[in-house]
């Protein structure tokens, strides 16, 4: 594994171990129990850390690997 | 017949004839019927990979543990992000292996891994078992919309037949190729569907999110939180885990990744399938508006909640159009559950015993299962099962279990022997059927243990018994003399 990929930790992290700690329903984040919002943020950060990931794995421009033009 | 009734009558007869169409010029063999010969595209993987995420589990189960249970139902949330940032990792190997041996199932990837057939076979059985409680799941949310969109006019029992007979005409006329162009028109539909009620519920009731959580935390203290006993942040934790490594070891998860035409489409989904989970929030907001407005459904009764909510608030012929959307989330992956099982049971089980049956024998076996497994998953949908989270934890302890024997395959050199994994499975299985058959907990079998160890789901305390079992008998089983003259199974 790529050192950047090292970084898929943090969600696993924050939501395996820091639920933990964010267990509480005050305050609330944008109208959401705070333990909620919590697993949300994560859930973001993850998905921006996943992109981060894809973009800058060489494995993603390989041309023999091109992926056409049918999109998500 | 009222309103209701036809808007979603009208929408299962739409996917019927979609699976028609899609069915239409493509010759079914079994590469055809089972994997769509490999020629998905970037779009139908999405939507197939994504299927679990919008399911009747969702759609009524989340929203039923968000009435029933408040924060617990938080974990659907977590385990599926978890499962498609690992996707990254795990398919694309999975994905080039399973193409250069021009494998059908998952079943064929444990035998031609291990080079053991039984183990194909035992893998089969496991994948059978795990997806009946996930069929049921679907047969018992299709009772719930029929019965409630009929305004009590339907029965349940006879709603449950309705539904297993549409499912089951649906996959026997098109297998994966109309599943897929349904999912696309499913997700579509219930997208808006969910997002709409998770928006507009809250905003009628209470107006907005922070009211009608306040005014919850207010008449039920602590529901928004995990407790410090039972459903704590112990069983969060262990339940998530579990679940996200489990999440691409169904065996319907397997081919949908199989249908792939790239390896690159799992890496990119893995940032885009997150993302689109985070609509299962609005499948919460709709349980969470029910609580104070529909009050006094228990037991699996909180299954209905967003419905009954819906009824309460909607014209019958929007009702329409929220159950057409829940039809629809349970009759796709009600059939793409139906064909895994029915190939699973023809193509690694019988042909391994039966090696010398022809594959339009095969073929004929797979679509004449299809109404024994539908005729199964009925007999226990009427036999009182759990609310339909319960439903899906139960499939999940036993279909995680495969997941310590593909991970150590795809190492470059494995360290499990074939009779380790096989061992390893046994152990995870027996265990999670022994426990969930007498409800014993294992704060019970182990009492010197904390008793917090009780919270830690039975399914994850059988996964490391199955670790450990799995490395035992791989230790006995190695071959000492020969290690060191034969390649690994790789």
């Amino acid at each position: 594994m790529r050192l950047a990929h090292w970084l898929v930790a943090l969600p696993f992290l924050g939501i395996l171990v820091g639920t933990a700690f964010a267990n509480q329903v005050e305050p609330l984040v944008l109208g959401m129990p705070f333990v909620l919002a919590w697993i949300v943020g994560w859930v973001v950060v993850g998905a921006a850390v996943m992109a981060f990931i894809y973009t800058t794995d060489p494995i993603n421009s390989a041309p023999n690997n091109e992926d056409g033009g049918d999109r998500s | 017949m009222n309103a209701a009734l036809l808007v979603i009558g009208l929408t299962a007869l739409g996917a019927l004839a979609l699976g028609l169409a899609a069915h239409r010029g493509v010759r079914m063999t079994l590469e055809q019927w089972t994997v769509a010969g490999r020629g998905f595209g970037g779009l139908l993987v999405f939507l197939l990979t994504a299927g679990e995420i919008y399911t009747t589990f969702t759609f009524l189960g989340g929203s039923g543990w968000a009435y029933g249970r408040g924060a617990p139902t938080f974990y659907i949330l977590a385990y599926g992000s978890l499962a498609y940032f690992m996707s990254y990792w795990l398919l694309p190997p999975i994905w080039r292996y399973a193409k250069r041996e021009r494998l059908l199932s998952q079943p064929h990837f444990f035998s031609r891994k291990y080079d053991s057939p039984w183990l194909g076979v035992l893998v089969a059985t496991v994948g059978v078992v795990a997806l009946v409680p996930y069929l049921v799941l679907q047969f018992q949310g299709l009772g719930i919309i029929v019965s409630i969109a009929s305004y009590g006019s339907i029965s349940p029992t006879v709603a449950i037949w309705i539904g297993a007979a549409t499912v089951t005409i649906y996959v026997m006329i098109s297998g994966m190729h109309g599943v897929a162009w349904n999912a696309a028109v499913k997700d579509a539909l219930i997208l808006v569907v969910v997002v709409f009620l998770g928006v507009y519920l809250p905003v009628h009731y209470y107006g907005g999110f922070g009211g009608m959580f306040r005014a919850i935390d207010a008449a039920k203290p602590g529901f928004l939180a995990f407790k410090p006993t039972g459903q704590s942040v112990l069983w969060f934790q262990s339940t998530v885990l579990l679940t996200a490594l489990g999440f691409f070891m169904w065996p319907q998860m397997f081919s949908a990744v199989l249908t792939s035409k790239h390896e690159q489409t799992f890496r990119r989904n893995a940032a885009l399938l997150p993302l689109y989970q985070l609509i299962l929030l609005f499948a919460f907001f709709c349980g969470f508006a029910a609580i104070l407005q529909v009050p006094g459904l228990t037991g699996t009764q909180a299954d209905q909640a967003l419905l009954r909510l819906s009824v309460q608030t909607f014209d019958p012929w929007f009702v329409g159009v929220i159950g057409a959307a829940g039809v629809m989330t349970a009759l796709v992956p009600g059939s793409i559950i139906l064909v895994s099982a029915a190939t699973l049971l023809a193509n690694d089980v019988l042909r391994p015993l039966r090696p010398e049956l022809s594959d339009s024998v095969i073929a004929l076996t797979m679509r004449g299962l299809v109404p024994l497994i539908a005729l199964l998953a009925v007999y226990f949908t009427l036999n009182n099962p759990p609310t339909l989270v319960a439903l899906l934890l139960m499939g999940y302890a036993f279909i995680t279990q495969l997941f310590p024997a593909v991970l150590c395959s795809l190492l470059p050199r494995n360290p499990i022997t074939k009779y380790g994994a096989a061992a390893g499975i046994v152990v995870g299985v027996v265990v999670v059927a022994f426990v969930t058959e007498t409800k014993v907990g294992f704060a019970d079998m182990l009492p010197f243990l904390p008793a917090r160890v009780g919270d830690v789901n039975v399914g994850f305390a059988a996964l490391i018994l199955n670790v450990v079992a799995a490395a035992l008998v791989s230790w006995a089983t190695r071959p000492a003399a020969v290690a060191a003259a034969s390649p690994s199974s790789n």
